[in-house]
């Protein structure tokens, strides 16, 4: 009889915490921001996985460098060791000797240990190129995987991919990351990179880039400090592609806007300027 | 040196009889495999990854057969009290440290060897090239880094009441060793006296076995290490494997055996 009770107990408690459980849920996945889609890596990781997917980006820069990366001790010595270099890439630039100076992160031996330690690990910086760049994508791939919301990893993975020729797989990564962000004026800048300079498709191009104009009002005007950067970006490509297409006014008005954020606003100007004389020629229609 | 040999032996046959280095080898080539079968954007060239991984899981395994192989020798005899009909021959108690070290070097060195072939045959199948030399250094190297653990669990193994403290704490100081010694310097250049002085003091005392740690040459297809520093290195290794071995005689030479 005391065993019957014990049981019904039991599951008066189980039923108890079970329906408990199927009303908390919900309320928690909505307070914590979590759709009901989640994975459950998410939902077992939780916020952690943001930090574990900034160590696959970083592995892929670790990649990216051949190897040759400070650890957290170096870089804490050498702080200017600050900027990602594969997102500098992404972005156009290459490594400037600034950056190349971060890289010179171990200096001169200090001890006998040091000197001889060094025998035994990469010490020249190279990057790895062409092909051997494909190396990168798995780490950035779980990146995203961990980190959805991370924007840098879909839009670098897709820069790396194109490189490689595979555009359809950059287009489809991009697109998955468009649908994590909708917001996201760099992922379709990125995307209309990717139909302009790889699809040859100027005219889905611009309204991508236009798209992508709209989001960086919508999410960056009013702000203290706005992200100039990627304005620039998208102003100064939409400027170059009606610069090609032959609508030079056009060009002249995105290159105006460019010349606002430029870092460089006298070379912006000269390319205006040259748009202008090329306007008023004779057998310009 | 026969009685040495014949205690090394006996380590040899119970790694193969025992299950650990079947399960970590088996652990280790299907998480590989398996990794190796996933595709990244369509593209069946990459395979930095699947290297990245097997070499770290190779690593671990090594690291665990080495420690637990080592750690359960000289509690083991005694637990089971053959340690007494062991001594009671013309064997000495530093002949049974040695040849305990001997074998568990050993049996671990036969161990990497599966392990090494395994990547070896993964690596070169992947990418058709088959840098051997490379290899090789990076399986000398770890197996000497090896001979300095064993030798150092073994101390542990005379000096610690169980074997399980011994394994958690050799495990967490190679760990230690591995991942923070060569910055240890670093870190005393930032702090006050004598906290400063105490850091540096345990970097040029800890033997730095991150030296034996290759793998970056190994993934990044570099050139291989000029074989007069991995002889150097050698030489290092066997240095810090003596001291602990002499460390791990001291302590044991008087040690009594019923407790």
């Amino acid at each position: 009889m005391r065993t019957s009770r014990a049981i019904l107990v039991l599951l008066l408690l189980l039923s108890a915490t079970f329906t408990l459980a199927t009303v908390l849920q919900p309320q928690a996945a909505r307070s914590t921001a979590h759709s009901p889609s989640d994975s459950p890596l998410n939902l077992f990781m939780g916020d952690s996985r943001r930090m574990f997917a900034n160590h696959f980006y970083v592995k892929a820069d670790v990649y990216f460098h051949s190897g040759f990366y400070p650890s957290i001790f170096d870089q804490a010595r050498d702080s200017e060791v600050k900027e990602n270099h594969i997102a500098a890439a992404q972005q156009g630039k290459e490594d400037k000797p600034e950056q190349e100076e971060g890289m010179n992160f171990l200096g001169e031996p200090k001890d006998w240990i040091d000197r001889m330690g060094r025998h035994f690990r990469i010490t020249e910086h190279t990057h790895l190129g062409g092909e051997n760049a494909r190396e990168i994508l798995p780490w950035l791939k779980i990146s995203a995987v961990l980190d959805p919301q991370r924007i840098e990893t879909y839009t670098v993975a897709s820069y790396w991919l194109r490189g490689i020729g595979k555009t359809d797989e950059a287009e489809q990564f991009l697109r998955q990351g468009l649908r994590a962000n909708p917001n996201s004026y760099q992922i379709l800048h990125e995307l209309g990179r990717l139909l302009y300079e790889n699809r040859h498709d100027p005219a889905r191009a611009r309204n991508i880039w236009m798209q992508a104009l709209r989001r960086w009002r919508e999410t960056q005007q009013g702000l203290k400090e706005p992200d100039e950067g990627s304005l620039e970006r998208i102003t100064g490509d939409l400027a170059k592609l009606e610069e090609r297409e032959g609508h030079y006014a056009d060009a002249i008005k995105w290159f105006e806007l460019t010349r606002l954020h430029s870092p460089n606003p006298d070379d912006v100007q000269k390319r205006i300027d040259s748009l202008r004389l090329k306007l008023a020629a004779p057998e310009h229609p | 040196m026969n009685t040495i040999s014949a205690l090394a032996g006996v380590v040899i046959k119970e790694l193969y009889r025992r299950k650990d280095f079947y399960v970590l080898f088996v652990l280790t080539a299907l998480i590989t495999v398996l990794m190796g079968m996933m595709r990244f954007f369509n593209d069946a060239k990459i395979i930095g990854y699947v290297k990245e991984i097997c070499l770290m899981l190779v690593s671990i395994s090594a690291l665990v057969i080495a420690i637990t192989t080592a750690a359960r020798q000289i509690p083991a005899e005694r637990e089971n009290r053959t340690i007494f009909p062991l001594l009671a021959k013309p064997v000495t108690r530093g002949q049974v440290l040695v040849g305990k070290f001997l074998g568990s070097w050993l049996a671990t060195g036969i161990a990497l060897v599966v392990f090494y072939l395994f990547f070896g045959i993964l690596s070169g199948s992947h990418e058709n090239r088959w840098p051997v030399l490379i290899f090789l250094e990076a399986f000398w190297l770890q197996w000497m880094m090896l001979s300095v653990v064993i030798a150092l669990v073994v101390f542990g193994s005379v000096t610690f009441s169980a074997p399980s403290a011994n394994i958690t704490i050799c495990m967490i100081v190679v760990l230690g060793i591995l991942t923070v010694g060569e910055h240890l310097n670093q870190v005393a250049m930032q702090q006050n006296q004598p906290v400063g002085s105490i850091i540096s003091m345990i970097y040029f005392l800890i033997p730095h076995l991150e030296w034996f740690d290759i793998h970056k040459l190994v993934l990044f297809n570099q050139p291989p290490v000029p074989w007069v520093y991995c002889l150097l290195a050698s030489l290092y290794a066997l240095g810090y494997t003596a001291v602990f071995l002499f460390a791990a005689w001291l302590a044991f030479r008087h040690k009594p055996l019923t407790a």
